[in-house]
């Protein structure tokens, strides 16, 4: 089936960025309480720059290379991108199939389009999104411009 | 010889007017998640209709035709209700749903202990419902949710102990005289996993409790919709279930309770309907059912389950069981025949109700009921509300298929036809 694209299956099975690592300014352990995926997510940010973002996650294919994913689209850029790509990434995947998603701004994450046609799915796929953002709020960046728009949307 | 004819099973699905639809760009319906809630015939959604329709008023309000016609329904779905399960109508209450039912009973436990929670209750029966530090409630590792957190909240709440009746590796429970003692004020168990598919031996449980005098309650959520289910021939105390999973409407559950017991327990929600006498300072209670049904209650639900009721009696619930003996039977056999999927819970039929969860290897649960859904299967993933059931047996989430009166082999056919494509689409082989 389309949803299952190569690049999903290739994050799924070798997962980018996996495994956690020092040193870390947060730590958060982020749950989908109805079907039990789970994510332990770090980040380390050193002079506005997301320096690394490492993970242990234990979910359904979507929900693991999600998180590969935004390892790879964040590390090593400053947090207000990040934060960017994160809201890029939750545009698409709330809008029901209407945004295909810009690869400029989410990299491999467009292959997560098919994602927005099933909502019970779309949780599964900002798991580690979102842990990334509480992290980020957590070791003391300011991620008003993600939680500002959050409501309406998510 | 099966259960019920093709004759019987054509008519039988087209009383369900749901499973005639499409789903997903033009594929029939294969609804295996009757465990989950299961599908209504015409004649429950005919039985709201009606109710609203021509007899709608507040029931056990005002004394005008209406009312009498409406409370006169309701009352007759109890009966109906209580026949059911070979209860008296006066031991039978409407809940919102099974969760409710059982909250009910942990509530009135919490409650029994405080001064006058009921004016005039047999002393001897009341000290059995009360609990503190140094009792013991007893559930078991393979219950819903719904029969685990409410005794989690009264052993926080009055200072008791929460233990539980281990689970073997192959989904059967574990001897409880290890864990039953003389500590123990009540055991609460499910007589049919809702993952596992496991039909519990009632006797030894109920027999266990007996000896220490301790109450016994079954979550019968898995086991009403399946099986012949008589209170008197189970020797519990107190038997829950749901309407939605009878084939019944939302909205509506039942409690069953012994009648000393409930006329000793404290309500639960208090207000209109469930009074006796009512001061500014304080009030009276009614006795039961009454006085656990405070409010208007759900008739047009209770109207519903009642059809229901007597769509499954006309079938006859010893060939519903049956049905799904042989259901059981046939998905063990066809998923057996697949290497890559491992099966959880007993392995003999005979032992089964319901449903069947496996796990596919390499693939996690999510992925898999999504390449089903796909192809128009509807089945459950995840940890289906029994977490650490999961965590017992070392997994994060099962896929789950489950039965009904509806359901059919060729159901079962569709499913493993589409479960075979499954490894492909991730790069495996079947
Ligand atoms: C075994 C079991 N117990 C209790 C429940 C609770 O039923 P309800 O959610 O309708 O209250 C369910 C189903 O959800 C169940 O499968």
């Amino acid at each position: 089936m389309d949803l299952y694209g190569e690049l999903i299956l290739d994050h799924s099975k070798h997962p980018q960025h996996v495994g956690l690592r020092e040193p870390f300014g947060a730590e958060v352990h982020h749950i989908n309480p109805t079907c039990g995926d789970e994510v332990t997510l770090r980040v380390q940010v050193t002079d506005g720059v997301v320096t690394d973002v490492s993970y242990d996650a234990q979910g359904c294919s979507i929900s693991i290379a999600s998180t590969s994913v935004l390892a790879e689209e964040t590390i090593g850029h400053p947090v207000d991108e990040a934060l960017e790509t994160f809201l890029a990434m939750r545009g698409m995947l709330t809008s029901k199939g209407e945004d295909a998603g810009d690869p400029e701004k989410i990299g491999d994450g467009v292959a997560f389009a098919g994602v927005s046609r099933y909502p019970a799915r779309v949780k599964c796929a900002l798991l580690g999104w979102t842990a990334f953002t509480d992290a980020l709020a957590r070791s003391g960046e300011d991620i008003s411009v993600v939680s500002s728009t959050a409501a309406s949307r998510t | 010889m099966t259960a019920f004819t093709e004759d019987e099973l054509a008519r039988i699905r087209a009383d369900f007017p749901v499973l005639s639809r499409t789903v997903r760009d033009g594929r029939p319906l294969v609804y295996l998640d009757s465990g989950a809630t299961a599908q209504k015939p015409w004649c429950v959604l005919e039985a709201e209709q009606e109710y609203y329709s021509t007899r709608n008023a507040a029931v056990h309000r005002g004394a005008h035709q209406l009312a009498e016609e409406a409370t006169e329904a309701f009352e007759g779905a109890r009966a109906t209700v209580a026949r059911f399960i070979g209860a008296g109508p006066d031991e039978v209450v409407f809940t919102k749903n099974g969760t409710e039912a059982i909250n009910l009973v942990a509530y009135a436990m919490s409650n029994a202990g405080a001064p006058g929670a009921i004016d005039g209750a047999d002393p001897a029966v009341a000290e059995r419902l009360q609990l503190g530090p140094g009792d013991e409630i007893v559930v078991t590792e393979m219950e819903h949710h719904a029969n685990l957190v409410p005794w989690q909240e009264l052993a926080r709440r009055t200072g008791a102990t929460l233990r539980w009746i281990g689970v073997t590796d192959d989904g059967r429970l574990e001897d409880p005289a290890t864990v039953v003692g003389e500590r123990t004020k009540v055991l609460a168990f499910t007589q049919v996993s809702n993952v596992l598919g496991t039909l519990n031996d009632v006797a030894p449980l109920v027999a266990a409790a007996r000896a220490v005098g301790a109450l016994t309650l079954v979550d019968a959520c898995q086991s009403v919709p399946h099986l012949p289910v008589d209170v008197t021939a189970l020797g519990v105390d107190f038997l829950a279930f749901t309407g939605h999973k009878v084939i019944g409407p939302s909205g509506i559950g039942v409690l069953w309770g012994r009648p000393e017991l409930l006329a000793a327990m404290p309500p639960f929600i208090t207000g209109g309907s469930m009074i006796e006498l009512v001061h500014m300072e304080r009030s009276t209670y009614a006795p039961p059912p009454q006085r656990f049904e405070a409010g208007v209650p759900m008739a047009a639900q209770a109207v519903g389950l009642q059809s229901a009721i007597d769509y499954l009696t006309e079938l006859g619930m010893d060939r519903v069981h049956q049905h799904d003996t042989q259901l059981s039977a046939y998905c063990l056999e066809q998923l057996a025949e697949r290497p890559w999927v491992r099966v959880i819970g007993p392995t003999d039929p005979a032992h089964r109700v319901g449903a069947v969860s496996f796990t596919v290897e390499g693939i996690h649960p999510h992925d898999v009921g999504q390449v089903l859904d796909d192809r128009g299967i509807a089945v459950r993933t995840g940890h289906h509300c029994a977490w650490p059931l999961h965590r017992r047996l070392g997994l994060p989430a099962t896929t789950r298929a489950s039965f009904s009166v509806y359901t059919t082999r060729a159901d079962i056919d569709a499913f493993v036809t589409a479960l075979d494509t499954v490894p492909g689409v991730f790069g495996l082989s079947a």
